[in-house]
């Protein structure tokens, strides 16, 4: 989908985008990236579906989270933690968490966007990692709009779709442990980790959160490390940063 | 309404309403040097940690079981290169393998 890969990575929000000029593209280009990204993002809402009900949670709970959340590390970490025994209520914060991002995704895409009422309002459902990076890479405000509809809806639609179907095919196998699906989680929050891992900076704060959560873990109730050792980490990371300046 | 379903609706609203909020807040009011690298940092830090648990944890002991090796083969298809939901199956195959042996 994306035919070349720049030697060094910048600003990629996504695993599956990187940043690339090819100059002017025309809007067909531009919709037919989008659409890759969209069913190539889409299809792996089959994992979601999959891991959610192997983590306990029925169809139509696993369903609800792709339509009203509709973030995929928030929905991967919620689910992740009610597998772990952690409480809904713990799951609901991280998820929070993690989706703050989006609120400065949106900051970058509101002078592009120029939206408002309730054009705005939908277009906010859909400020997520992918369709944050379609947006930004374009050179005019035109085709950051065509990216990031494009990508956005697509992803909804794929991402919604192949949820049910993970969901359900997912409640037919019986014992999810027998298919690796405990351990495909471990390998999501990787695969979403890995992009941001371009820095010493960025690989020590994941090391130090790791040791945190692993630390905290005979200790405390379950999620906790998750919440807990995340803000170790992020305190050990502005302490770093600001340690290594004159 | 069970607990769980008051979390899945409420974490569904914030999220939206964070989304919404970058659209609407005016830029200059999150543009301080240290929103901006804390918002930097919370992912790294939430997955590094989420990954541990997810792998290592067992109620509230540490364990290394086939979890361990599906993330060494994740690792290893992520640094090919692979698309995301290669990385997961192929995480999972492991582990379902090296149970059945």
């Amino acid at each position: 989908m994306l035919h070349k890969v720049p030697p060094q990575r910048t600003q990629s929000t996504s695993s599956a985008v990187l940043p690339y000029d090819r100059g002017v593209s025309s809007d067909r280009s531009v919709i037919s990236d989008s659409l890759g990204v969209g069913v190539a993002t889409g299809a792996y809402g089959v994992s979601f579906g999959a891991i959610s009900v192997a983590s306990g949670l029925d169809v139509w709970q696993t369903c609800a989270l792709s339509l009203l959340m509709f973030t995929g590390a928030s929905q991967f970490a919620f689910v992740g933690i009610i597998g772990a025994g952690g409480a809904p209520v713990t799951g609901a914060l991280t998820a929070l968490l993690l989706g703050s991002r989006n609120t400065f995704y949106g900051l970058g895409l509101a002078p592009q966007l120029r939206v408002g009422g309730v054009s705005k309002a939908a277009a906010a459902h859909v400020v997520i990692d992918e369709s944050t990076a379609m947006a930004i890479t374009r050179k005019t405000p035109h085709q950051a709009r065509l990216g990031f509809y494009w990508t956005g809806w697509s992803i909804f639609i794929g991402w919604n779709v192949m949820t049910l179907v993970g969901a359900i095919a997912g409640t037919a196998i019986g014992d999810p442990r027998a298919y690796g699906l405990d351990a495909a989680v471990g390998a999501a929050f990787l695969a979403l980790l890995w992009p941001k891992l371009t820095s010493w900076h960025a690989r020590s704060v994941a090391l130090v959160a790791a040791a945190a959560a692993a630390g905290l873990t005979p200790l405390s109730a379950a999620g906790m490390p998750i919440i807990a050792g995340g803000v170790i980490a992020v305190g050990f990371g502005l302490v770093l940063r600001t340690a290594g300046r004159p | 309404m069970t607990p769980m379903w008051i979390a899945i609706c409420a974490a569904g609203v914030g999220c939206y309403g964070l989304k919404y909020a970058g659209l609407s807040v005016p830029a200059h009011i999150m543009d301080h040097p240290l929103t901006i690298r804390i918002a930097d940092l919370i992912p790294v830090a939430l997955l590094g940690a989420l990954l541990t648990v997810q792998v290592f944890a067992a109620d509230s002991s540490l364990v290394v079981d086939a979890r361990l090796l599906g993330l060494v083969v994740a690792a290893g298809l992520l640094m090919l290169r692979a698309p995301f939901l290669i990385v997961v199956i192929g995480a999972a195959l492991a582990a379902a393998l090296i149970r059945l042996l």
